[in-house]
């Protein structure tokens, strides 16, 4: 018993087969609610494929954009998760973040330039977002509050908190009665099909722009956090063994308070892509679940900053596919497409040992049996 | 002759390459108290376990009342007559002891009928039994013993003849284990089996009838309880007969390293664990705690160590750091005492020592980790290998693979590596707990040359262990704790294990534990002045 968890299967069957067979499985059912309406399960699939990685008509790149939110609020989930917390207020962390991009676009936008602003958007993003984490770490930390229950709460009171926002002070300033205003063009990051003809190539229109460049230097960071600093060590500590901490001489309160500032930094970063680059203005709802398919994203990319890209490319065209799918199909309503991004995020992370227990347990024998050999070969 | 109540033949179970029980076989005899003893990972539990539906046996048979019986979950272990009452008790805290006895034996959707009934039946088990409780009483409301009470009666409300206690003195203060060895005579006296799970000595003295002692996973002895006694019992469970001889010159104590003062710790359920402890440890000796198990060593080495807040007394703490009074409220944190000069060896590997799922790179500077040569701001992971290897070379640990998972690493080599990390960094103070459990001879041998090396090199060595001829071969003081005080200090050198044994089930003040009942307690006694 204590042997099986001990042992671990072979890196490729962890993050390579295991998800592979989960996304098999998944569209196998996704054919069959296909089926059940009346339509051809391959050409839908052709269609999602070729709709995600189409360069004609800005698919690839949309996949692309898509991916840069799930990249944050990803590596978000993951970063708690090494801590031993389960951060599911992304979705609100995010939220509340948007309130700084527009705290600072529509305060600065006239005035400064896309390279002072983005920096404090950035800044402004992060510092929301790890407002909104660390209040649920601190109760977790301190009083016991269980952080999965205080960071859903989070969320209902940052969907009413913006909704007042955006309704009494935002959109009064320039947009429509849930929007804000448009942020000035000088003051955003262009999107990729902007900067294209300058850098000498043509590109459709999408919403991708550079941020993901910031995504991507983001997992490296979180990458060196976990691993290379301090406070990575004491993190994975606290998530695996507190006791240890403790006898370590690791004060776990403390990390935990941390650890949900930064995690809470990281959605924030989402509001970033979408309310800052992408929109080019706060919405109501901007988030429309992209905090919460974080937590898909580093089920999925098993809590590593490289799995978490690989995710969030795969729900991102997901998205993207779907899309099309609706576009090319009318008979698969939008919802049918929801339908079928829902059971990739059931296969891939609600049902997750489904798959991942008996793959494992085969590979484990065989790994125990190995063992065994071994300890009667001498010790 | 009448059947067995319990009879078990040639149980195994393995897990994986561990084999937690081989070729057991048990006979328990109906109306008998019978204890079963053995080390920590001896295989009782995993056996218990298997009687009771918990686990399938791989092999083996087993009789109840002569009748060949298959369990497979406790459900029919408890239709075959077989109750447990589990070392932490499996009760609804805010429920009345009414509804947490018949829970799960409600029988119909309202509940007016099953409680009247119950009440009755509960009425009459209590009476028969001598087992008074009041049954509206909020189980959450009342103290460990009769919460104990309440497990027995659940048991006993489901028909059992055969009852299971698992470790069940190690919550109960003396008094209450007093109490509940005379429920355990009054059970005896009306015909029900008895299965003690202990690994008191003293206690399997005290109430039982039979003996059988298991070790690493196979039952080495049955006994009649008269016709042995603890000594032959305890050899019987480490299964050495001589003495691990280490060669150590006499220790030449220097200046005061650690002075203990008064140091008291009551836990969250209220009880006493340390009452007044004090002592002095002094550089270039090795301080021996002896004692059974639970007896407060657990959380002294934790207060002692900054893993745990004391309630009462004070500490001070003279190293090459300087010198530091811990005072209650202003204790300082695991980190802090490293800082001061001390090295820690948990007594529990897996719980405190490593994280078993990093690499032993990993934990091979876990609490260490904020030193700078370790990389600076980063941590560098050629530095920690390099560092990890040294480990490895010194204390010889196999595989010498740092990248390798801690958890794939046998206990030994495990405890070697903590050992190493602990050691190489020479602390002006050690404390070290159990640092030989579930080590193998060779390793054993090898870390007791090292820790006579330390305290040759000037260290202060504290070390707890539940091994006597550890304590007795290695330590040049030794100190007994029972029941959370200290019972007794003699010079290693002056002493035998009789005199310890003595020591460590005396009692320092009045608490003393109440055995009630007839003849076995007193031959025991008679029995130890014999060997003496």
């Amino acid at each position: 018993m204590s042997q099986l968890a001990a042992v671990e299967s072979p890196r490729w069957v962890r993050i390579g087969l295991i998800p592979l067979l989960q996304l098999v499985l998944a569209l196998a059912v996704s054919s069959l609610v296909v089926l059940m309406i009346g339509e051809d399960p391959i050409r839908a699939f052709k269609i999602m494929i070729h709709g995600a990685i189409s360069t004609e008509f800005g698919g690839l790149s949309n996949t692309l954009y898509y991916a840069t939110n799930f990249i944050f609020t990803g590596l978000a989930v993951a970063v708690a998760f090494h801590a031993g917390l389960f951060n599911i207020g992304g979705e609100g962390q995010a939220y509340v973040a948007g309130l700084a991009v527009a705290l600072v676009c529509l305060t600065l936008d006239s005035t400064l330039n896309v390279w002072f602003i983005a920096p404090l958007v950035v800044i402004g993003c992060a510092a929301f977002g790890a407002l909104w984490g660390v209040i649920p770490g601190y109760l977790q930390a301190k009083r016991g509050s269980h952080i999965v229950v205080t960071t859903i709460m989070f969320n209902f009171i940052a969907t009413a908190l913006m909704s007042y926002a955006l309704v009494v002070w935002i959109s009064p300033l320039g947009g429509n009665s849930t929007d804000s205003r448009y942020w000035a063009s000088d003051a955003v990051i262009p999107k990729v099909h902007e900067l294209a003809p300058s850098l000498g190539f043509e590109a459709s229109f999408s919403l991708l722009s550079p941020v993901l460049l910031v995504a991507l230097a983001c997992c490296a960071l979180v990458w060196i956090l976990i691993w290379r600093t301090r406070l990575g060590f004491a993190i994975r500590t606290v998530g695996s063994n507190p006791n240890a901490a403790t006898y370590a001489g690791i004060n776990a309160n403390r990390v935990i308070i941390i650890t949900m500032a930064i995690s809470g930094a990281l959605a924030g970063m989402m509001a970033f892509n979408e309310a800052y680059a992408a929109q080019g203005r706060l919405i109501l709802n901007f988030t429309s679940g992209f905090g919460f398919m974080g937590i898909a994203v580093a089920l999925m990319g098993r809590n590593h900053p490289f799995g978490i890209v690989l995710a969030a490319l795969l729900f991102g065209a997901l998205y993207q596919g779907g899309t099309e799918l609706q576009f090319e199909i009318p008979s698969i309503s939008p919802q049918m497409v929801l339908v079928i991004q829902g059971l990739v995020v059931f296969f891939t992370g609600a049902l997750d040992r489904l798959i991942r227990e008996p793959v494992e347990a085969v590979f484990q024998r065989r790994a125990i049996a190995n063992a065994n050999a071994a300890v009667a070969g001498g010790n | 002759m009448t059947a067995p109540a319990i009879e078990l033949k040639s149980i195994n179970k393995r897990f994986g390459p561990v084999w937690a029980n081989r070729d057991i076989d048990l006979k328990v005899m109906p109306g008998t108290v019978h204890g079963i003893v053995g080390e920590n990972g001896a295989g009782k539990s995993t056996l218990m376990s298997i009687l009771y539906g918990f686990y399938t046996a791989d092999t083996g048979q087993i009789l109840v009342n002569g009748q060949h019986i298959n369990i497979q979950n406790s459900q029919q272990a408890i239709a075959a007559g077989i109750g447990m009452v589990h070392q932490h008790f499996m009760l609804v805290e805010p429920f009345t002891v009414l509804e947490n006895v018949m829970l799960g034996m409600e029988g119909q959707g309202l509940l007016a009928r099953a409680q009247s009934k119950a009440r009755k039946a509960l009425n009459e088990i209590a009476s028969r039994y001598g087992l008074d409780i009041d049954p509206d009483a909020i189980v959450g409301d009342l103290p460990v013993g009769l919460q104990q009470r309440v497990e027995i009666l659940k048991a006993l409300y489901r028909g059992a003849k055969i009852l299971i206690l698992d470790e069940p003195t190690s919550v109960l203060t003396p008094q209450e284990t007093g109490q509940l060895f005379n429920i355990l005579e009054s059970l005896r006296s009306q015909g029900v089996t008895v299965l003690l799970i202990t690994h008191k000595l003293r206690e399997i003295m005290a109430i039982t009838n039979h003996v059988s002692v298991m070790r690493a996973g196979k039952m080495v002895a049955h006994r009649d309880t008269d016709r042995t006694n603890p000594e032959e019992l305890a050899e019987l469970m480490v299964g050495r007969k001589v003495l691990l001889k280490v060669d150590k010159r006499p220790a030449c104590p220097g200046e005061n390293r650690m002075t203990v003062n008064k140091v008291g710790y009551v836990d969250d359920r209220g009880v006493k664990r340390l009452k007044d402890i004090s002592f002095s440890l002094r550089s270039g000796e090795i301080l021996g705690v002896a004692g059974v198990t639970g007896n407060g060593q657990s959380e002294l080495m934790k207060i002692l160590t900054g893993a745990l807040q004391p309630s009462t007394g004070s500490v001070s703490l003279e190293t090459g750091a300087g010198v530091h009074v811990l005072k209650v409220g202003e204790w300082p944190d695991a980190g802090q005492m490293r800082d001061y000069g001390m090295g820690h060896v948990p007594e529990d590997r897996l719980q405190q020592g490593v994280v078993k799922s990093f690499d032993a790179s990993e934990n091979a500077i876990l609490g260490y980790h904020n030193k700078e040569e370790y990389g600076s701001p980063l941590l560098k992971p050629e530095n920690i290998v390099n560092a990890t290897l040294e480990l490895m070379e010194a204390y010889d640990v196999r595989p010498q693979l740092p990248s390798l998972k801690t958890a794939n690493f046998s206990g030994g080599n495990q405890q070697k590596l903590v050992l190493a990390r602990e050691m190489m960094k020479e602390p002006d103070i050690l404390i070290i707990g159990q640092p030989t459990r579930g080590v193998d001879i060779g390793a054993i041998e090898f870390i007791h040359r090292n820790l006579i090396a330390a305290r040759d090199k000037g260290a202060a060595v504290l070390l707890v262990s539940v091994e006597l001829d550890e304590i007795l071969s290695l330590a040049d003081r030794i100190i007994v704790m029972n029941d959370g005080a200290i019972t007794g200090e003699v010079v290693a050198s002056e002493t035998n294990e009789t005199e310890l044994g003595v020591l460590m089930t005396s009692t320092a003040d009045a608490d003393a534990p109440v055995f009630e009942d007839k003849g076995h307690s007193g031959k025991y006694e008679k029995k130890e002045e014999a060997a003496a």
